[in-house]
């Protein structure tokens, strides 16, 4: 892959990622401002103050991804985030409202799994971002081919505490 | 004077702080001519090490000359000698010191209490590296005070350069020691993961022990090309498949001898273990990232040895332990006892059988410290190890 090619693959990685935050801004909003219909819907009837701290939460990372120079923490804090979710409405999932809590949660599934691969493409991103800045084949630390340098400390004998028990030499007490 | 100071995550700075003094009779003040960063740094740069705290002086690899001696240093040291300061602080005489458990010092940490409750047992005093192991001030800086001083130095030849014996301080022995702790044969094949600076020095190692095949695993150009340059064979784990590449150079039954030189941030994100790590450890859950454990455990041949020098830090999740078991693995591991080796490699270098100076790749003055931590840290300018010089300006 040239120079180029990796160039793009890290715009492109870069461009989900704010995709991320603009949707994790939405689905803060949503619950921040619909927590009670929303809390019914999927079985979470009371717990309104739950759902709008979880609202405040995805905003806070949405802001972080899309103001951040590099948004792989904030991403790897969203999936953190989808792991709580998950916790969550999985505890829910005898409730009342089995189908809609079950319905939510594939939902959060689904953006974990876009999370894991968002972060995952801004590591490799980030990695492949970089060019080799010098040539350090020279740079042996030897004064001979590394050949010739092969078991030059040969005759070094490890301490008797560093062999292991079938290298010791006997001894008699 | 001027030193490398701690303020938090990511927050290192270049401060005006006050001139250590001469605390204790076995003390001395040594003014630091060269001073470098190691691999440990970042772990407290990135805030994954506990037990720091805001205004501790970094740095524990130093080199300088000694300006004034405690009454109790007795003669061992003097005035204008030029010295070699090892990151782990020994007494010399308690039981461990006599067995050349340096690093396991049962005196030098003056923070005992504490590194009893944290590790059941202390560990030994080291510079600049959190208040578990005595919170001592560390040698990023103009001039660092060296306890048990009369013990804990190097001394070294006025013929050779800094940069060539620098590195006795920890990285040099570090590597040596990695190697020499699983007593390399003549039909080995050594892995080493990681191509920092410590993974360098244990390349250099296993070669001068002898070893037929080294093999070194990272991912970034100028470190693989820099371990091919020491007669390693290379693999890019972005690239390949660690576990298949390794059974392809070993006819199937995986390296004898196995080196963590990676330790506790392992790169993420191109395994699904190393993305569950991360998350994790976003919520405090886990202290490290044990990935090349995991993977070193699997590509391990059977009864071989495993050695450790990469540092953890607290907890690792999800370690196979069972394969080490079931595998009859020998585990190496600890801090170096720098003093252990340092006479022997001093002679090595001096025989020109290894010139640890190619591990350079950046020369500073002390106050461009805290930009090189994140040049280094993220691998930019194809940084490898940065050297700092105080009287530069
Ligand atoms: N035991 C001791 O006394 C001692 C002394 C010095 C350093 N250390 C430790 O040794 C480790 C290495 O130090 P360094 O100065 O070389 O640091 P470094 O951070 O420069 O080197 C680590 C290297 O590992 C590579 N890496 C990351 N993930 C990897 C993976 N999954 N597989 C293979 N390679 C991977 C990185 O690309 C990097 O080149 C650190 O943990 C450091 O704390 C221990
Ligand atoms: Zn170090
Ligand atoms: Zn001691």
């Amino acid at each position: 892959m040239d120079y180029q090619q990796k160039l793009n693959r890290q715009a492109s990685a870069h461009r989900l990622a704010r995709g991320m935050g603009w949707f994790s801004i939405a689905l803060g909003l949503v619950e921040l401002a619909c927590a009670r219909p929303l809390a019914r819907a999927i079985g979470m009837r009371g717990e309104e103050p739950l759902l709008r701290f979880y609202g405040v939460r995805e905003i806070a990372t949405g802001i972080g991804v899309l103001a951040a120079r590099d948004p792989a923490p904030w991403i790897w804090g969203r999936v953190a985030g989808d792991a709580l979710d998950i916790g969550t409405l999985a505890t829910r999932l005898e409730g009342s409202r089995t189908a809609n809590t079950a319905l939510a949660l594939g939902a959060v599934l689904g953006a974990t799994a876009a999370d894991v691969a968002v972060a995952r493409q801004l590591a490799g991103a980030r990695h492949l971002s970089k060019p080799m800045v010098r040539d350090d084949s020279g740079r042996s630390g030897f004064p001979k081919p590394p050949e010739q340098m092969r078991g030059a400390a040969r005759g070094f004998r490890p301490p008797r505490d560093m062999l292991r028990p079938e290298d010791r030499p006997p001894t008699i007490h | 004077m001027r030193a490398l100071v701690w303020h938090g995550k990511k927050d290192i700075r270049c401060d005006t702080v006050p001139d250590p003094r001469i605390e204790d009779p076995r003390d001395a003040i040594v003014k630091v001519s060269s001073c470098a960063i190691c691999g440990s740094d970042l772990h407290l740069y990135d805030g994954f090490m506990m037990g720091m705290e805001r205004g501790d002086i970094l740095g524990h690899e130093c080199m300088g000359e000694v300006v004034e001696v405690g009454p109790g240093v007795d003669g061992k040291l003097e005035v204008g000698e030029r010295v070699v300061i090892p990151f782990t602080i020994a007494c010399g005489e308690c039981e461990q010191c006599q067995r050349g458990h340096f690093s396991v010092c049962e005196r030098s940490n003056r923070n005992q209490d504490i590194a009893k409750k944290a590790l059941g047992h202390t560990t030994a005093g080291l510079f600049g590296y959190t208040h578990l192991t005595g919170g001592y001030a560390g040698g990023q800086a103009e001039y660092v005070r060296v306890p048990f001083a009369d013990t804990t130095h190097v001394k070294v030849p006025s013929n050779l350069s800094d940069e060539q014996l620098l590195f006795l301080s920890d990285i040099l022995p570090t590597g040596w020691q990695a190697a020499v702790q699983y007593d390399i044969q003549p039909t080995d094949t050594v892995a080493i993961w990681g191509a920092g600076p410590v993974g360098q020095m244990a390349i250099r190692s296993a070669i001068l022990l002898g070893a037929k095949q080294v093999v070194a695993i990272d991912c970034v150009p100028e470190r693989l090309a820099m371990a091919k340059a020491g007669g390693a064979t290379t693999i890019d784990f972005m690239a390949d498949s660690v576990i298949e590449r390794l059974n392809e150079l070993t006819s199937g039954r995986g390296p004898e001898k196995c080196i963590d030189a990676v330790g506790m941030e392992s790169h993420v994100g191109h395994t699904l273990d190393t993305i569950y790590d991360r998350a994790k450890q976003a919520v405090f859950a886990e202290t490290g990232r044990p990935h090349v454990l995991r993977e070193m455990f699997y590509a391990c041949r059977p009864a071989g040895i495993c050695s450790v020098p990469g540092v953890y830090g607290g907890l690792v999740d999800k370690l196979p332990f069972g394969l080490a078991m079931n595998k009859g693995l020998t585990i190496r591991t600890g801090q170096t006892d720098v003093n252990r080796w340092t006479a022997d490699l001093l002679q090595r270098i001096e025989e020109g059988q290894i010139d640890p100076t190619f591990v350079i790749t950046h020369t500073v003055p002390l106050g461009e410290g805290p930009a090189m931590y994140r040049t280094f840290r993220d691998k930019e300018d194809g940084c490898v190890k940065v050297v700092l010089k105080p009287s530069l300006h």
